[in-house]
């Protein structure tokens, strides 16, 4: 009796962070719900009681139906059957208890038939269903796409579409399009206004698209005729009821094989236009992007959480040389590393995810009333947080479940490389979140900002100024001359004004800043939970280690070097 | 067209997953060191009574159970999976009962509630595995019964058609109803949680759980959502004669308990043709059964 929210108590303790109490208070806007709505809470405590009850569900769902069914999807895969998409049997099975169980619009407003909830259950149970199957969470996941319709969407599509998400129905983004991937302002996909018929029509090819035949789709298109780059583009909902888009293929992948990545031809497919007119990439699929890139930081901890327990489990089990593996040091070292960048990736997701849930909600009081200054600067400083943290949430935490999947195989050794444990089909699947919505190459250039602008740093000294117990402090006096050599690195990276010198440094910069961040926040969860200590002992190790070899690495290095790592 | 359904649902030890205290000195069951669960099969009954729901908008799903004060629990555990509310059997009279005491009790029950097309339960308990309340229950109703099945297909003009799942094969019959139907674990498993309902109905409870430890804000709440209570009937409440209730309705007697440790293995299947007599006659001999 699999329940992988009650066998993890690190997910309670990050349910339980002291923010919450704003976060839940702003988000009820004060419990105003409770008399309307007989699923309302009335008061912090019996919020989060709700909370843990439904990620109870969800973590009983993940751990007794989407786990098990994990191995025969990835082996049956998605078919194409008259142009669309058939989903494996068992993503039907996984589909179906997660519609029934009510775990969708799971952050959307009560008046839309949502559950109202905040970021963090909603991100939390992407976690656990990533951990059960990392393709069968896009499925399910992209019901993030609702956020989207509803910030930006008119009131009558949002009452015509929210509910019908929050009822069952998947959704799709279309973004990607065979000469368009990283650079979205290439989109061609055609959109023409028809007067005869007051409305749009979509023609052309889309590429990549996860779950394309979803019930629902955010698309962007090309509305400005004759314009070449992203302001010609506008953001349209298209509904599988009123046909139009068929799935020509569905693309054969490395992993995460039960989610369909669909190539779409669009003829004449009717479709809306979703908030304003060339606003489609500048606006919409920018707020698009971060709440899928905060998902794939999601999938990507719930990923690395499967990776460490099968390596756990198998350490402890196989023997060799009388003992079990794990009582030899080298395989020990690697079971705790894993653990702790498994830890160190999960406290930045769900800082981020308070952070982006913070600013949201004061954005969305602020579209009822007018609000307070203090409130504003709170909202702005949240912003700014989110937006710096949300990419390198992305990058670290698809970069750590990368390497936690491959120690996984390791540590199994020749029957890893087997096709009989599941550490093969976690290998195969985390590959793809250190790619896609965005490559961790394309989250540094997202963070780069926030090193030079010294967001990061702010950060840091604000971690640094919260009070712990005195035997953590020898951790941060650790950490503080960590972030000394960071200032430096920055300062003679940036006094150069040479903007390729800066982006062929700012990898290692960024990844500075994420290592020193990600221990302060493994000291921070030590101080309210014991349990977090081997990990912020070790973390901190790292991170030492790591920090001084980018360091070394700048400040040895002149700028004419570069020369050597261009390649034509 | 909407159904009256009355699904019987009883909490037992989970004997799935026994450990080395499962059983006291004595032979009888240790219920403290296992966790009480919805029976695994009335999980099964109530999917069948959720689907008859969706189809027929209307219906209406009161659960039945019998048990001690804590039995409440699977009262919450079905309104929190789609069922509309429950009656929970408590009194200390009916405690030590066997299946006849058993199935009368809940007969009782069953006349009280009165209005009812369908009483829905499991084939049977994990705990006793008898599989006989069910079958009891149509009896003192005067009721037909469906036993085994694995499907209700459909429920209309007082007719109940429902596939049943026996050793060799499926069947599917016909039946008037007001009927007794008992599911098979093979029937479709039952759904999740829900989590708005889960919401709506974490606070139900009955008036002994609800013991004045409530705050205020709570009390209102249950004043203004009558769901919230649930209802808990003794001896009196159902019309029963005490006499026919619990231990002192209960013919069975246990004169003794015995830890059995099976020795069978699998069962295995021949048929008539020569080389599998043949086959049989070799191996019989060969382990020294006959010759």
């Amino acid at each position: 009796m699999a329940n992988f929210y009650t066998d993890n108590s690190d997910l309670r303790h990050h349910l339980t962070h002291p923010l919450m109490q704003r976060i839940v208070a702003l988000k009820e806007r004060d419990y105003a719900d409770a008399r309307k709505y007989d699923y309302a809470p009335f008061d912090f405590e019996d919020a989060m009681d709700s909370y843990e009850k439904v990620l109870e569900i969800a973590g009983e769902i993940s751990g007794e139906i989407v786990a098990p069914n994990a191995e025969s999807v990835d082996h049956e895969g998605p078919r194409v059957v008259d142009g669309h998409v058939e989903y494996a049997s068992g993503t039907v099975k996984n589909l179906d208890a997660l519609v029934k169980a009510g775990l969708m619009g799971i952050s959307l407003p009560r008046r839309y038939n949502g559950l109202n909830f905040s970021l963090v259950p909603y991100i939390m149970a992407a976690d656990m269903v990533s951990r059960a199957d990392a393709g069968f969470v896009n499925i399910w996941g992209l019901q993030d796409c609702a956020e989207t319709i509803y910030e930006f969407a008119s009131e009558d599509q949002k009452q015509r579409y929210l509910p019908r998400v929050c009822a069952g129905e998947t959704m799709a983004m279309d973004l990607t399009e065979p000469d368009a991937g990283s650079d979205l302002q290439s989109v061609m996909l055609k959109a023409t206004y028809s007067e005869a018929d007051g409305c749009w029509y979509l023609n052309g090819v889309k590429r990549f698209i996860t779950n394309g035949d979803g019930h629902i789709a955010l698309v962007l298109a090309r509305s400005e005729e004759g314009t070449k780059d992203g302001r010609g583009l506008s953001m349209f909902i298209y509904d599988r009821n009123d046909g139009g888009v068929t799935v020509r293929r569905i693309e054969n992948k490395m992993g995460i094989k039960g989610s369909p990545t669909c190539e779409l031809v669009f003829r004449n497919a009717k479709a809306e236009l979703c908030g304003d007119r060339k606003m489609g990439l500048i606006k919409y699929v920018m707020a698009l992007m971060n709440g899928a890139r905060l998902g794939i930081a999601a999938q990507s901890v719930g990923v690395s959480e499967a990776a460490y327990r099968e390596a756990l489990a198998y350490a402890r089990e196989r023997r060799q040389f009388g003992k079990a593996i794990i009582e030899f040091p080298a395989v020990s070292e690697i079971i705790t590393m894993m653990k702790a960048k498994l830890d160190a990736s999960r406290s930045l997701l769900y800082e981020t995810t308070r952070f982006v849930d913070m600013y949201k909600t004061l954005e969305d009081i602020s579209k009822e009333r007018k609000l307070e200054k203090e409130e504003r600067d709170e909202m702005k400083r949240y912003q700014r947080q989110a937006d710096a943290f949300t990419p390198l949430a992305k990058g670290m935490s698809s970069e750590f479940c990368n390497q936690n999947a491959y120690d996984c195989v390791q540590v199994h050794g020749g029957s890893g490389f087997m096709k009989d444990y599941a550490c093969e089909r976690i290998y195969r699947d985390a590959r793809i979140t250190s790619i896609y919505e965005g490559t961790t190459q394309l989250q540094v250039v997202a963070a780069i900002r926030h090193v030079t602008t010294g967001t990061y740093l702010n950060m840091i000294h604000f971690y640094e100024e919260q009070p712990v117990s005195g035997d953590l402090q020898n951790l941060r006096t650790r950490l503080k001359a960590l972030t000394a050599l960071y200032e430096q690195a920055v300062e003679k990276v940036t006094a150069s004004k040479d903007n390729e010198y800066i982006d062929f440094q700012a990898r290692r910069m960024v990844e500075m800043a994420g290592h020193i961040i990600m221990s302060h926040l493994l000291i921070l969860d030590t101080e309210r939970n014991e349990s977090f200590r081997t990990s912020a002992e070790v973390y901190t190790r790292y991170a030492e280690a790591e920090v001084r070899r980018n360091a070394a690495f700048i400040e040895s290095f002149d700028i004419n070097d570069m020369a050597y790592y261009r390649k034509n | 067209m909407s159904l009256k359904i009355v699904v019987l649902a009883k909490q037992v030890p989970d004997t799935r997953n026994v450990g080395k205290d499962a059983m006291k000195a004595d032979g009888t069951v240790n219920r403290a060191a296992l966790p009480a669960i919805f029976n695994p099969e009335d999980l099964n009954a109530l999917e069948q009574a959720l689907q008859l729901k969706e189809k027929y908008p209307g219906t209406t799903i009161k659960l039945l159970t019998m048990g001690p004060p804590r039995a409440a629990d699977i009262i919450r555990e079905g309104l929190f999976r789609g069922a509309d509310g429950g009656y929970l059997l408590t009194d200390r009279a009916f405690a030590g009962a066997d299946t006849l005491a058993t199935s009368y009790a809940l007969s009782c029950a069953v006349r009280k509630i009165g209005d009812f097309d369908l009483v829905i339960g499991g084939r049977q308990a994990i705990d006793g595995d008898t599989a006989q309340v069910g079958p009891q229950v149509a009896e003192k109703l005067g009721i037909p019964q469906v036993t085994y099945a694995e499907q209700i297909i459909s429920a209309e003009n007082g007719k109940v058609v429902v596939k049943r799942r026996l050793e060799r094969g499926v069947e599917t019959v016909e039946a008037p109803y007001p009927a007794v139907i008992t599911v098979n674990g093979s029937a479709d498993d039952c759904r999740p949680r829900n989590t708005k309902a889960i919401q709506k109905y974490k606070y139900a409870k009955t008036p002994s759980e609800r013991q004045g430890d409530e705050s205020a804000y709570l009390c209102t709440l249950c004043e203004e959502r009558p769901y919230l209570n649930l209802t808990e009937w003794g001896v009196a409440d159902v019309d029963a004669d005490l006499s026919q209730v619990g231990l002192a309705g209960s013919p069975t007697k246990v004169k003794q308990i015995e830890n059995v440790v099976f020795q069978a293995k699998e069962s295995k299947t021949l048929t008539a043709s020569d080389s599998d007599i043949e086959e049989l006659i070799k191996e019989l001999i060969v382990n020294h059964t006959i010759g």
